[in-house]
């Protein structure tokens, strides 16, 4: 982002959510970059800006929909031949899509394929969706018919699998003028988000809106870039996942993608989070970002699972050597190519298995346990739901450096105070376990940027504290001992599972710590026949079992026994250009631009000499960063039509984990909702769809239960527009900051923050109590009364807009009530992300 | 004596994370008001609302919103104690306890303090307080024992935008120059640097880049030394003994003539 022209910053305020990744946009504006912050509120990230344009919550997509329709539009964009250069070779514009794919211009509102939903499974009728889709219609044009020939045999080897995976490639027409070409179905999708549109929309004043446009506009092309940096208010919505594509999408057609100061920034929310997902602690995906095995498609055996995962060109065609490789981690040498490498053993899912449907289960009773490792559910989204789930367990474990509100919901939780719950009625056993601090264990965190660092033990945690590490490896070694002697065959994965940790320091081992670097080694991976020879990149992974590695992404990270590349700290020196590639390590291949193949045009010459950042030097790709490219593929070489893997894609082809090795506009497949985003209306709202009949997702999900109730449209006793976020001076659930008096001081009380128009019409005053309503639940908050709040025009109408900072709960230095009391569980339809960021509700003087 | 050194805060980066405000605490061992037990302020984000014994940082906000929010700017500056090169603290101090080190800073010795409270009325910028658990006056150090071993005080170490720098006096003008030169040149003309120059107390070596009239961030436009007076009550005593011994000698002609 240092090396952005122009920055914009959108569901996100990261002056005070990432106060210390806001250095780099900082230095950028420092050197002439325009800093842009769309946002309902007037925030601290507001406060450095050049422009804040303020948009209701829930209406992102309609103003980025705007930017990209004012971007096609545009004179400039239509005569720069850079754009046309870019979009044209680098994107999906000219691959021509299926006759039978109708866009929401022709059906009002939805997609093609949209059907009622019905379950699939009777075992889990907890998946949530109102609807689905179809999505078959979506795909590409084939050029020619015909299903693949019939599969081969399983491997390994497995490339003959992979290879007969092959279809044709798709029709395309690099004219553009094809109607059913990407680019001509995005110029029709997106001609009816105008300006005027933007303004009736979002509430944005038509005039900052065109102000915006204008300057990532002037800030794009051959010699310029802007980034886009975004947080979990473009997540949390029932269309979250759109949002973020349609930024992509704007992005792609600005050549805004793997080049220097350009790209859309995730701003991950804890320190680890990149790192949790990679290493996953998600329900639906195993290492590396492949699917977790599933009761529900075709995953019955290995071979099964790769035909159904494994897309033949690019490099995801290398899939069964990193699943191969995966197994054997999980189940060393018992797993063996007779038993398909212990597939059968892993765990499959079910269903949707994420936060919101298991708090559903929890209060259905279908859940015995849980482990709570620094979550704080009892804060958490519809809280009550959450905690009367928490009470119909048979037991809890809550690892946590204090007594979270988790850990004595049983004990003082509102529901207790106001005697609908007893304690002596909760049957839940509840184990508290004190944890240790960052500073008192090595370990490594992935930041946003994808990048490895390692952290040094400083000192032992006090008393019985101990780290997550201790935890879990003592948590398996017991559970191993307890299933060592069973017989039954579902306890055959759990008996193999490879788990060898111990330290070898005799201290930390009579404490019962693990060793970290054993788990890097493991994450990293090895030669099985070789365990002291660490494997030094992907490229080395086999799918005959000769390599282990547990995630295939992290390959590299660890090369040697005595080179654990995330501990490096070597910057590169003052004014060099450069990548910073000796301070730690960032997957994939130390790689800090993701596709930057792109920063060079189709023969591989930087675009400018101020973008450079990778380039084709006549023998070899180079540059400052890891070419993203296979490094000796010639810039204008060709694509082999029958090759596989990245043989399919040619030479300019820079998205190489795509199959056709481009970004992609238009998403043919991998949605639930849409292969182009669409503004719908949070599940609730004030104001009917300016844009579409249909009012909000047709596909979203949502949970119908007690205490879960949604406002219809238009709603008279819930009409002003809320949203929740982040304080600097707290973090999360308060969890990590309400027992910190230096902390507590600067930020000591639960507030809700409201427009001095909303007030006085309420008659509330600054510091006030208030009452805060929804469905679900009311609160009380002081009135922080501030014109950094304001009244916004929608469609004609006008509309309060509120919002409260979710930090606070029952326990702690500093305590009120969870603003979480008021959310819903209800949510997106692809990663079951809630919607925590738009709804409504009422405000009254308490 | 080693080079003067200082802070230069440039407010037009600060995003108003209170960083430096925790990191001055940690690493000086100050508490938290009412062990953290506060009431929020209602005014802005600011609820430790001064610079006193326990605070030795603090962060302003200002918010300055027209009605109709055509025009908005929310204003963050952390303030700090001025290191003033002609410090009335220092001055007034009756038992020595306040010196000048080697840096040219003013530093309160808490061993030698008596908590008279002199220095509290004497400073211009109300930055000094009592600290309740060492029952003395207390504030900014510029960290004198991170200086002592070569390292930058905590707040700047600490402050992710570079909005406080540390370094010699004579760096940072020449850093605050250009920063004020960038800002006008971009258009932002209100930009001005506070207390750089010797006419403010003869310089400040903690000073600020500004874009609004001090008294905006509760800044004194014309900070005075305690002993400014002392010239004009000096003429003022002169001219009372002038007058009381005219009047003395007035006085006694009247009573010899009286007794005549």
């Amino acid at each position: 982002m240092v090396d952005s022209d122009c920055v914009v910053i959108q569901g996100s305020n990261m002056a005070e959510c990432h106060p210390v990744a806001f250095r780099w946009p900082m230095q950028a504006k420092l050197k002439g970059a325009k800093l842009i912050h769309v946002d309902p509120r007037f925030t601290r990230t507001s406060a450095v800006a050049d422009i804040h344009a303020p948009i209701r919550a829930g209406s992102d997509v309609a103003f980025l929909g705007g930017l990209v329709n004012y971007v096609l539009q545009s004179e400039r964009w239509k005569r720069d031949a850079f754009f046309r250069e870019f979009v044209v070779n680098y994107t999906n514009a000219a691959t021509i899509v299926g006759d039978e794919f109708k866009d929401t211009e022709d059906l009002d509102g939805v997609f093609s394929g949209l059907m009622r939903y019905a379950p699939s499974i009777k075992e889990w009728p907890l998946d949530g969706f109102v609807g689905q889709y179809d999505t078959r219609t979506w795909g590409y044009a084939p050029a020619a018919s015909g299903r693949p020939s019939p599969p081969p045999p399983a491997g390994p080897p497995f490339d003959p699998l992979v290879r007969s995976l092959l279809t044709p490639p798709p029709r395309r027409d690099e004219t553009l003028q094809h109607t059913r070409t990407v680019f001509q179905i995005v110029k029709r999708h997106f001609s009816r988000y105008t300006p005027e549109m933007v303004e009736r929309v979002t509430g944005c004043p038509k005039e900052t809106f065109l102000q915006v446009a204008e300057t990532i506009l002037a800030n794009s092309g051959r010699d310029r870039t802007t980034s886009f940096a975004y947080a979990v208010a473009w997540t949390q919505h029932t269309n979250g996942p759109q949002t973020i594509g349609c930024c992509a999408l704007l992005q792609l057609l600005l050549g805004n993608i793997g080049r220097p100061g350009a790209g859309v920034m995730a701003l991950r929310g804890h320190a680890s989070i990149q790192g949790s997902t990679d290493v996953p602690t998600l329900y639906h995906s195993i290492h590396g970002y492949m699917n977790h095995p599933s009761a529900l498609k075709r995953h019955d055996s290995l071979r099964d699972w790769l035909l159904t995962e494994t897309t033949p060109r690019g490099y995801w065609a290398n899939t069964p050597k990193f699943m191969v490789s995966y197994l054997k981690s999980m189940y060393g040498a018992a797993a063996t190519k007779e038993n398909d490498f212990g597939y059968d053993w892993h765990p499959r899912i079910i269903g949707d298995h994420s936060h919101l449907p298991m708090f559903v289960a929890m209060n259905e009773g279908r859940v015995k346990g849980l482990l709570c490792i620094g979550q704080n559910p009892a804060t958490s989204l519809n809280a009550s739901v959450e905690r009367k789930g928490l009470a119909r367990l048979e037991w809890l474990v809550v690892k946590d450096n204090w007594l979270t509100e988790t850990a004595t919901f049983w004990q003082n939780s509102p529901e207790i105070k106001s005697g609908q719950l007893r304690s002596q009625d909760i049957r839940t056993e509840v184990f508290f376990f004190p944890a240790a601090q960052v500073a008192e264990y090595d370990g490594s965190f992935t930041n946003t940027q994808r990048m490895l660092q390692w952290h040094f033990k400083a000192a032992n945690p006090p008393g019985d504290c101990r780290t997550d590490l201790w935890f879990t490896h003592q948590l398996a070694r017991r559970l191993k001992k307890m299933y060592a002697e069973s017989t039954l065959p579902r306890d055959e994965g759990f008996k193999h599972l490879v788990w060898e940790y111990d330290s070898d320091d005799p201290h930390e081992r009579e404490r019962g710590e693990p060793d970290a670097h054993k788990i890097l080694k493991e994450i990293n991976g090895y030669y099985t026949d070789q365990p002291d020879r660490h494997l030094a990149g992907f490229g080395d992974l086999k799918d005959d079992g000769s390599t282990t590695c547990a995630s295939w992404i992290y390959c590299g990270v660890f090369p040697a026994p005595d080179r654990n590349l995330a501990a490096r700290k070597q910057a590169d020196p003052p004014g060099a250009p450069g990548a910073q590639l000796d301070w730690g390590w960032a997957w994939p291949a130390n790689r800090r631009i993701l596709y930057n193949r792109a920063s060079a045009d189709r023969e591989g010459r930087p675009w400018s000499e101020r973008k450079k950042w990778v380039w084709w030097d006549g023998a070899k790709w180079t540059g400052y960063d890891v070419p993203d490219f296979a490094p000796n593929k010639a810039p204008l070489s060709k694509a082999a039509p029958d090759a596989i893997g990245l043989d399919a894609l040619s030479g300019s082809d820079p998205f190489i984990m795509k199959p056709d090795g481009v970004g992609w506009l238009y998403v043919p497949s991998g949605l639930a909702d849409g292969p182009l985003p669409a503004h719908y209306e949070p599940a609730e709202s004030p104001v009917p769809n300016p844009l579409y009949r249909q009012q909000s997702s047709p596909v979203l999900k949502y949970w119908k239960l007690d205490g879960n109730a949604l406002a219809p449209l238009g709603d008279s006793r819930f009409p002003h527009i809320m949203t929740t976020y982040r304080l600097t001076e707290h973090y999360l659930s308060g969890a990590m900051s309400r027992w910190s008096p230096w902390l507590t001081e600067l930020q000591p009380e639960f507030f809700v923050e409201i427009s001095p128009e909303l007030a006085a019409e309420k008659g509330i005053g600054n510091t006030d109590w208030i009452a805060v309503s929804t469905p679900r639940g009311r609160i009380r908050a002081k009135a922080l009364v501030t014109r950094r709040m304001r009244v916004f025009t929608i469609d004609g109408r006008t509309v309060h807009h509120v919002g409260m900072p979710f930090h606070w709960g029952y326990q702690g230095l500093s305590t009120g009530d969870a603003g979480n009391e008021l959310t819903a569980l209800v949510g997106d339809p692809n990663v079951s992300i809630h919607e925590g960021k738009a709804f409504v509700c009422n405000v009254e003087k308490a | 004596m080693a080079e003067p050194m200082g802070f230069f805060t440039d407010t037009t980066v600060c995003i108003g994370c209170k960083a430096c405000e925790v990191a001055c605490k940690e690493w000086n061992e100050l508490p938290a008001t009412n062990g953290g037990h506060g009431t929020l302020s209602g005014d802005s984000y600011d609820n430790t609302r001064q610079l006193d014994g326990i605070h030795w940082r603090h962060v302003k906000f200002i918010e300055q919103f027209s009605p109709d929010r055509s025009q908005g700017r929310w204003l963050m500056m952390s303030d700090v104690c001025k290191h003033c090169v002609r410090a009335g603290c220092l001055e007034v101090c009756p038992t020595g306890a306040i010196i000048r080190t080697e840096f040219d800073t003013v530093v309160i010795q808490s061993d030698m303090c008596n908590g008279c409270r002199d220095c509290i009325g004497a400073c211009p910028f109300g930055v000094i307080g009592v600290n309740p658990v060492s029952g003395t006056a207390q504030k900014c150090t510029l960290c004198y024992d991170r200086m002592k071993v070569g390292l930058e005080p905590a707040c700047a170490k600490a402050c992710p935008t570079k909005s406080i720098n540390f370094g010699t006096i004579v760096d940072l003008k020449k850093m605050a120059q250009a920063r004020l030169g960038q800002l006008q040149q971009a258009g932002e003309s209100r930009a001005y640097l506070y207390g750089d120059d010797e006419s403010m107390l003869g310089g400040l070596n903690s000073f600020y880049l500004l874009v609004d009239k001090p008294q905006i961030y509760g800044l004194p436009p014309d900070p005075q030394l305690p002993s400014r007076n002392l010239k004009a009550s000096a003429v003022w005593s002169l001219v009372g003994a002038v007058v009381v011994g005219f009047m003395s000698v007035f006085s006694f002609r009247n009573r010899g003539g009286g007794d005549v």
